[in-house]
C-alpha cells in the first residue's frame, strides 16, 4: 500500500474550507493540559491525546486544547484545566484516560464539574 | 520518562519557554557506528555560559513556581545509563542545542516511543513555532516541516484536530524507514 503523503491533505483541507464558513461559537471551552516535566513523566501526553481523540471522534468544533508548564503541583499530574466561556476555570489533578474522557463528557460537553477529580475552582496566583 | 519521544517532547517545550519560534529535532541511527543521536535546537533566548554549564543540575532553574529542574538532568541520566552523553551548545539571543548521544544497541538504550504523537502534541500546544523533524536510519531519511504544510495550505490552522490526525498518520507512515 502505497504510502500517505502530504498532498493527502487536500481532502481535509478542502473540508475545512467548506466548514470554516459556518463554524460557529469557536472556542466555547478551553482546556488546558499542563505539560512540563512531570506533567509528562506522569502521562500527560495520553491526557492531551485522548481529548483530541475525543474531539476528533465527535467532531467538536468549539473546544480548543492547549498546553502549560509546570503548575507548581508535580505530585497530582498529569493535571488539566478546563475553563468554560463565563465560569471559574477548574483544575483536575490525578488524571487518567478514564477520568478524561468522563471530565470531557461531562464537564466539557455538558457544563457539570466531575467533583471527584477537582483540585481547585477558580483562578489562583503563585507567589 | 519511558522512552525518548517524552524526552523530546520535555525538552522542547523548554524551548518554547525560551520563546523559540523554530524548533528542529533530528534523531539519527547509524547502525555501523552503533550510535544514536538526537539533537534538538531552537531560536529561543539561549543560556549564558555560566547558566548553560550548570543547567544539567537539577536545582538549576528559570521557573517560578518550583525549585528544581529535572528535564535535562533526566535526559544526561539517559545518555549516561547507554554509553553516551549530553553536550549543550548556546548564546544568549541566538539559542540553544542540544545533543544526545546513545550507544545504539546499549541494552539500557531507551527506546525510541512515539514520535508521531510528540510532534503532533507540541504541534496542538503550540501552533505558532515552526517544527521540523528529521529522521535518518544510515542513508534514508525522513523529514517532517510544518512550514511545508503552512506554505501548501496558508489559510488552514494547524492546529485543527483534524489536520493534528492527519499529521499523526502521515509522520506515523513515513518513519520506518527500511529499505
Amino acid at each position: 500500500m502505497a504510502k500517505i503523503k502530504i498532498e493527502d491533505l487536500d481532502k481535509i483541507a478542502e473540508d475545512v474550507r467548506r466548514k470554516m464558513n459556518i463554524r460557529e461559537g469557536a472556542g466555547r471551552v478551553k482546556i488546558t493540559v499542563h505539560m512540563g516535566t512531570c506533567g509528562i513523566a506522569a502521562g500527560a501526553r495520553t491526557i492531551m491525546n485522548t481529548f483530541l481523540n475525543l474531539i476528533e471522534l465527535q467532531n467538536i468544533k468549539d473546544v480548543i486544547v492547549t498546553t502549560s508548564g509546570c503548575a507548581g503541583l508535580c505530585s497530582r499530574e498529569p493535571m488539566a484545566t478546563v475553563e468554560v466561556v463565563g465560569q471559574a476555570p477548574v483544575k483536575y489533578a490525578d488524571l487518567n484516560e478514564e477520568r478524561a474522557k468522563k471530565i470531557f463528557e461531562d464537564h466539557v460537553m455538558k457544563g457539570r464539574y466531575v467533583e471527584e477529580c477537582v483540585l481547585s475552582i477558580g483562578s489562583e496566583r503563585i507567589q | 520518562m519511558e522512552d525518548l519521544s517524552l524526552h523530546i517532547l520535555d525538552i522542547a517545550e523548554n524551548s518554547i519557554n525560551a520563546n523559540a519560534k523554530n524548533i528542529e529535532i533530528s534523531l539519527i541511527e547509524e547502525k555501523e557506528k552503533d550510535l544514536l543521536t538526537l539533537v534538538i535546537s531552537d531560536d529561543g533566548i539561549g543560556m549564558t555560559k555560566d547558566f548553560a554549564q550548570d543547567v544539567t543540575n537539577p536545582f538549576q532553574t528559570t521557573r517560578m513556581t518550583r525549585k528544581v529542574g529535572l528535564g535535562l538532568a533526566f535526559l544526561e541520566e539517559a545518555t549516561k545509563s547507554a554509553n553516551g552523553k549530553l553536550t549543550i551548545e548556546s548564546t544568549p539571543n541566538i539559542g540553544t542545542k542540544i545533543t544526545a548521544t546513545f550507544q545504539l544497541s546499549h541494552i539500557d538504550r531507551k527506546p525510541i516511543g512515539n514520535i508521531a504523537e510528540t510532534i503532533v502534541m507540541l504541534i496542538a500546544g503550540n501552533p505558532d513555532v515552526d517544527i521540523k523533524y528529521n529522521h535518518c536510519v544510515d542513508e534514508l531519511q525522513f523529514i517532517f516541516d510544518t512550514k511545508d504544510i503552512r506554505e501548501i495550505y496558508p489559510n488552514i490552522p494547524i492546529n485543527l484536530v483534524n489536520v493534528l490526525s492527519f499529521i499523526r498518520k502521515y509522520i506515523s507512515e513515513n518513519i520506518n524507514l527500511k529499505k
